[in-house]
């Protein structure tokens, strides 16, 4: 199976090779990263080029790195039921630049799009219909950013007064604890106090 | 005399019987036909994405059971495997058959639930208390794998948390055995029904080519004619020893789906029979003491099962730096969860991939120009428990 990935790797790569930045096969399971701008050119290619066929696009997400400098992977995992493989197509972006939308070569692309912009503020350019999808109507932030607390920012109860639905900041009675379970043991980087002068020729 | 008539908005749900929950479709309606449905969803959102990514991985199993509540065991099936891919954790023979005995059962469950849902959302009342009875008794199977009767939290990095009971396995092959009987009579207040054929016979079809453009999977893209089963053609623990069929249907319409779903439960008691027959002894869970809590007896008697016992309570165990897709077929469809391990003892990012968010998606496609009470029948039959289609 390792091989057969492999192998797809490279003739993605030889075939689209402006496009593609680069392929790896990791847990047998085959990345591909692509520059941005061509996203909608890649997808169109591996849905219908023969030896792909990548008909279906299963999952649209992305992982939020805050200390890159293009934070954002918006992950794209496809799907071919004629050759029985799956494909990650990884995308980077930022919080400004927005990302080519795929909806025009999968419509399942549509809702998924949707849920990222929704949940990581990245944003789809011509979408044809980007609004946010699971949170709450007004909601403020994109809450699966790391920097967005667990917490949130508000919480809602019913006031009885005004007979409505309210919207208060969220007042913890026990602020919320992060325990540090990485054993000092096993997790320390091997950089003790006066180490960086033998590498350092200081 | 000549009127004009304008289109209309309709508010469906949240709160409605046959929303299946807590959906929410603005329907633009043209008299009694369908011109435009967009559902609103998210009303069950509870963040279970972001809660996951504080907390271990043993702590965050049951989340997966609150998701799709109607088969918990599938859910959790996937996040244990992605896990267990990740960290490189070996499942003992007997644990790998319980899981799929225990999934397998869960599709049942599930399955029986949703055809009498069905039924009953189009007006047939009797399979709907028939159905349940049969489901009270399969709850009670899971009451005594792991004492839980819906949220199991039985699935465990590297097996079950608990091995079956006696006599167990005798009981369920009791079941099995009886079973059949249950689903013909469900078969034949339905499957040839003159009312129920109305209702869904060329509903809402759909075609091949259009349920892989929407991302369809399960019984959805079977129904439209696509021969494609996640435990066939990528087949996880001890799926590849089985024997079973994949029933297919041919126009993807509300009535095809029903029948597959009939048909997969005559397959999943093939695979339940065959589990029972030939479940190895051993051990259930793998029993490094790493991954897996340690027998309770041990943990009271040995100092090194104390330890791991401890460790993995608090401090959990951690996950080499990777990354992985993996999916199983859940009952409704293709389960999928996108894992993001940096070496720590907590997921960097957990993605979990609905089944039937792709399925309700495609609503506004299928029922376009279909009369309402057909996109009752359509989300019906679509199958869509929003505590997954929510997160």
């Amino acid at each position: 199976m390792t091989k057969a990935l492999e192998d797809l790797g490279d003739y993605i790569a030889a075939a689209l090779p402006q496009e593609v930045i680069g392929t790896e096969v990791k847990l047998d399971e085959l990345i591909v990263v692509v520059q941005r701008n061509a996203l909608v050119k890649v997808m169109t290619f591996l849905r219908d080029d023969a030896n792909c066929l990548f008909k279906q696009c299963m999952d649209v997400t992305a992982t939020d790195y805050p200390e890159r400098e293009e934070r954002f992977e918006v992950v794209y995992n496809l799907l071919s039921l004629s050759h029985n493989m799956r494909v990650r197509v990884k995308v980077l972006t930022d919080e400004e630049t927005p990302v080519p939308s795929i909806v025009g070569v999968y419509n399942s692309a549509n809702w998924f799009e949707r849920e990222v912009w929704d949940m990581f503020g990245v944003y789809f350019a011509d979408h044809p219909d980007l609004r946010r999808m699971l949170s709450d109507y007004g909601f403020e932030g994109h809450p699966l950013r790391k920097e967005f607390p667990l917490t949130g920012y508000v919480e809602l109860r019913y006031d009885e007064d005004q007979k409505r639905v309210v919207y208060e900041p969220v007042k913890l009675p026990q602020d919320f604890r992060n325990f540090d379970f990485m054993s000092p043991w096993e997790g320390m980087q091997s950089i003790l106090p006066g180490d960086e002068k033998a590498e350092g020729g200081a | 005399m000549s009127h004009e008539i304008k289109n209309y908005h309709l508010n469906f749900g949240p709160q409605h019987p046959s929303a299946h929950g807590v959906l929410r479709l603005i329907v633009e309606m043209d008299g009694e036909v369908v011109e435009r449905c967009d559902p609103h969803v998210g009303l069950l959102h509870r963040g279970t994405e972001k809660l996951i990514e504080y907390k271990t991985y043993q702590q965050a199993t049951p989340y997966f059971d609150r998701l799709d509540y109607m088969s918990p065991q599938n859910q959790e099936h996937a996040f244990v495997l992605a896990t267990e891919k990740l960290a490189g954790i070996e499942v003992p023979l007997r644990g790998q058959y319980i899981r799929v005995l225990t999934a397998e059962l869960g599709r049942i469950t599930n399955h029986i639930f949703n055809v009498c849902a069905f039924a009953m959302d189009i007006g047939a009342m009797t399979p709907f208390l028939w159905g349940f009875e049969e489901r009270e008794i399969l709850m009670e199977f899971f009451d005594r794998m792991c004492g839980a009767r819906l949220h199991m939290n039985y699935f465990r990095h590297g097996g079950v948390s608990a091995d079956l009971p006696d006599g167990l396995l005798e009981d369920i092959m009791a079941w099995a055995e009886r079973f059949p009987q249950v689903i013909q009579d469900i078969e034949g207040l339905l499957t040839e029904n003159r009312i129920m054929k109305q209702r869904s016979v060329d509903i809402c079809g759909i075609t091949a080519e259009q349920a892989l453009d929407w991302g369809y999977s399960g019984p959805m893209l079977r129904a439209a004619g696509v021969p494609w089963d996640l435990r066939k053609a990528q087949p996880y623990d001890v799926y590849d020893r089985m024997d079973f069929d994949i029933p297919v249907g041919s126009h993807g319409d509300v009535y095809d789906r029903y029948v597959v779903r009939i048909k997969e439960m005559y397959e999943s008691l093939k695979i339940v029979r065959q589990c029972i027959n030939e479940m190895p002894d051993g051990p259930f869970k793998e029993d490094s003491g790493k991954f897996a809590p340690p027998l309770r007896g041990e943990m009271k008697t040995n100092m090194e099962s104390l330890i791991h016992h401890f460790k993995i309570f608090t401090e959990g165990f951690k996950v080499p730096e990777g990354e992985t897709y993996t999916a199983v077929e859940a009952p409704k469809g293709e389960f999928g969860v996108y894992l993001v391990a940096d070496g720590s003892n907590r997921p960097y990012r957990c993605k979990i991939r609905a089944p039937g968010f792709a399925h309700l998606q495609s609503t506004d496609f299928t029922t376009k120009g279909y009369m309402l009470a057909d996109l009752v029948a359509n989300v019906g039959a679509m199958d869509v428990v929003f505590g997954e289609i929510d997160r």
